[in-house]
């Protein structure tokens, strides 16, 4: 088990009961935490009906995620994108035995809580909806559910960790179809590790404590981050992932699992598509496979896709200074 | 002899196993090592192997797809030892039912003959920590980390009971076969690891 680094043993999302008369806690971050490394190696799909839920999971998804609209529908309609209808949620809770994760908009805490309520698997503080606080996160560790969030730099994972988010994906550029995004973030995670990493080899803490403030975080999470030279939580790829190529690639860059939005049900073939993602990933490193997997997909039916420099709404900024 | 120890690596927390396995194998000064392992090939080359916590479905499709299931059930009915964990419990099971959804049609090893009931303790947010024991294996006290826990309500006669918490039963054996519904893993705790790969040893040598 990883270390539980910036744990908050008081928070308030732990609860201390009994169960039958015998001591239980709930909420931990263990429990928390350890939820999102049964994911690991998976794929996470949005889902908008209970038909896609039961898609994603015979093509073997560790987890759906319902949305109201997939991604790339959310960026067509514009407006205010909010957490999804509740009724459908739990249509789909009841039809899956896999984990059944929302997301909420950036701050909203009663939209948090109403997915607690629900008894979602997990809650994704997500920038694909329309952030109701751009200045302030979800204090997490109130929540007894486990919070994803979305980071694009180490600095911004871990002011989400030592909010209580139990994992970290990419944000890439959700909707897009584009994976490009979703590679830079990653790979500036990666570079910013290995630089605090050495910086902890080499005994430097008045540097530590330097970029501690850089990054708007505390000294501990650093140092412990740095010594662990890995995120302290599952850290998954997310935003624009199109193909099973791009699901292996991600994966090749130390990505933990694979958020997969627009993806698979934007695609006219998503069925295949599906499959093959899910083969791509747990095979990542044996290329005969993943070329099986490409091989399943027909590109002609792939969304079509949008380049980042020219949209208009950069999903990715949204939340992104706090 | 050297003893090689298998984690099978589909999906799920492997790297976890390997570390509680190594700690183990380290704490008892055993001559072994641990790997992951997937392909046929890779598991047909292992002493013991632990099923890891992951999700079971996309575990036993995957492991179907590339022929490895097969591969694993005649592995463990020749006699190879294997700790079933949570998810690993479900695929060592011969039915699986869902608590809320109830019979499931999913690819399983058909090794324990055991009434198992998926998310059996509820979803997520019910997940808990509590103390429980396995005295029959010499371990009276242990952090029981249940994420999403499956439960057995009846075993067959050839399956022990290890282990129950509110008369639901969370740990059982079967000769080599030890299958339980918490996560050891995720706790510092080396004991059940300990237990698994003793056993592995006394079967081996």
């Amino acid at each position: 088990m990883l270390p539980l680094s910036g744990e908050r043993i008081d928070a308030k999302g732990i609860l201390s009961e009994k169960l039958d008369s015998i001591d239980t806690v709930r909420g931990s971050s263990r429990l928390k935490r350890g939820f999102a490394h049964m994911q690991k190696n998976g794929v996470v799909m949005d889902v908008t009906n209970v038909e896609q839920a039961l898609i994603a999971q015979e093509a073997g998804a560790v987890s759906v995620m319902v949305l109201d609209k997939l991604p790339s529908e959310v960026r067509k309609a514009g407006g205010v994108a909010r957490t999804a209808s509740i009724k459908i949620i739990e249509e789909i809770m009841d039809s899956v035995t896999i984990p059944v994760m929302a997301k909420c908009r950036i701050g909203h805490v009663s939209e948090a809580l109403v997915l607690q309520e629900t008894d979602v698997d997990m809650i994704d503080e997500s920038e694909v909806l329309t952030p109701a606080d751009e200045l302030r996160h979800i204090w997490k560790w109130d929540l007894t559910t486990p919070v994803v969030n979305g980071a694009r730099s180490l600095a911004e994972a871990l002011r989400r960790i030592e909010e209580g988010a139990s994992m970290i994906r990419t944000k890439g550029e959700p909707g897009t179809g584009n994976v490009a995004e979703a590679i830079t973030h990653i790979k500036k995670v990666n570079d910013e590790l290995r630089t605090i990493k050495s910086i902890y080899d080499s005994g430097d803490n008045q540097d530590l404590v330097r970029i501690s403030r850089e990054f708007k975080v505390s000294y501990d999470i650093v140092e412990q981050t740095a010594k662990l030279g890995r995120l302290p939580v599952v850290n998954f790829a997310a935003g624009g992932i199109a193909t099973p190529a791009d699901a292996a690639y991600l994966m090749s860059l130390g990505c933990d699992g694979i958020f997969v939005g627009s993806g698979i049900f934007s695609a006219d073939d998503a069925q295949q598509r599906a499959n093959a993602i899910v083969l791509a990933t747990t095979f990542w490193n044996e290329s005969d496979k993943v070329k099986e997997a490409q091989k399943m997909i027909d590109e002609r039916q792939s969304i079509h896709g949008l380049d980042v420099k020219t949209l208009d709404l950069r999903m990715q900024d949204r939340g992104g200074s706090a | 002899m050297s003893l090689t120890f298998g984690v099978l690596s589909v999906q799920g927390d492997v790297l976890e196993n390997i570390l509680s396995v190594e700690a183990a194998i380290n704490a008892l000064g055993i001559d072994g090592t641990v790997t992951a392992v997937r392909t046929s090939d890779e598991i047909s080359k292992v002493d013991g192997l632990v099923i890891p916590g992951g999700e079971s479905t996309t575990i036993g499709q995957l492991s179907k797809f590339n022929g490895s299931l097969k591969t694993l059930k005649e592995k463990i009915e020749q006699g190879m030892p294997v700790l079933g964990i949570c998810a690993g419990m479900v695929l060592l099971s011969n039915n699986a039912n869902d608590k809320v959804v109830g019979k499931i049609d999913q690819p399983l090893l058909n090794i324990l003959d055991i009434k198992l009931e998926r998310n059996s303790f509820g979803r997520q947010r019910e997940s808990f920590e509590s103390d429980i024991s396995l005295d029959s294996i010499g371990i009276p006290k242990f952090n029981g980390v249940f994420i999403r826990a499956p439960s057995i309500s009846d075993v067959g006669s050839d399956v022990e009971v290890l282990s129950k918490f509110n008369e639901k039963i969370i740990a059982v054996k079967k000769n080599n076969v030890i299958g339980v519904a918490f996560h050891p893993e995720l706790t510092s705790d080396i004991s059940l690891h300990k237990y698994f790969v003793n056993l592995t040893n006394t079967l081996k040598n």
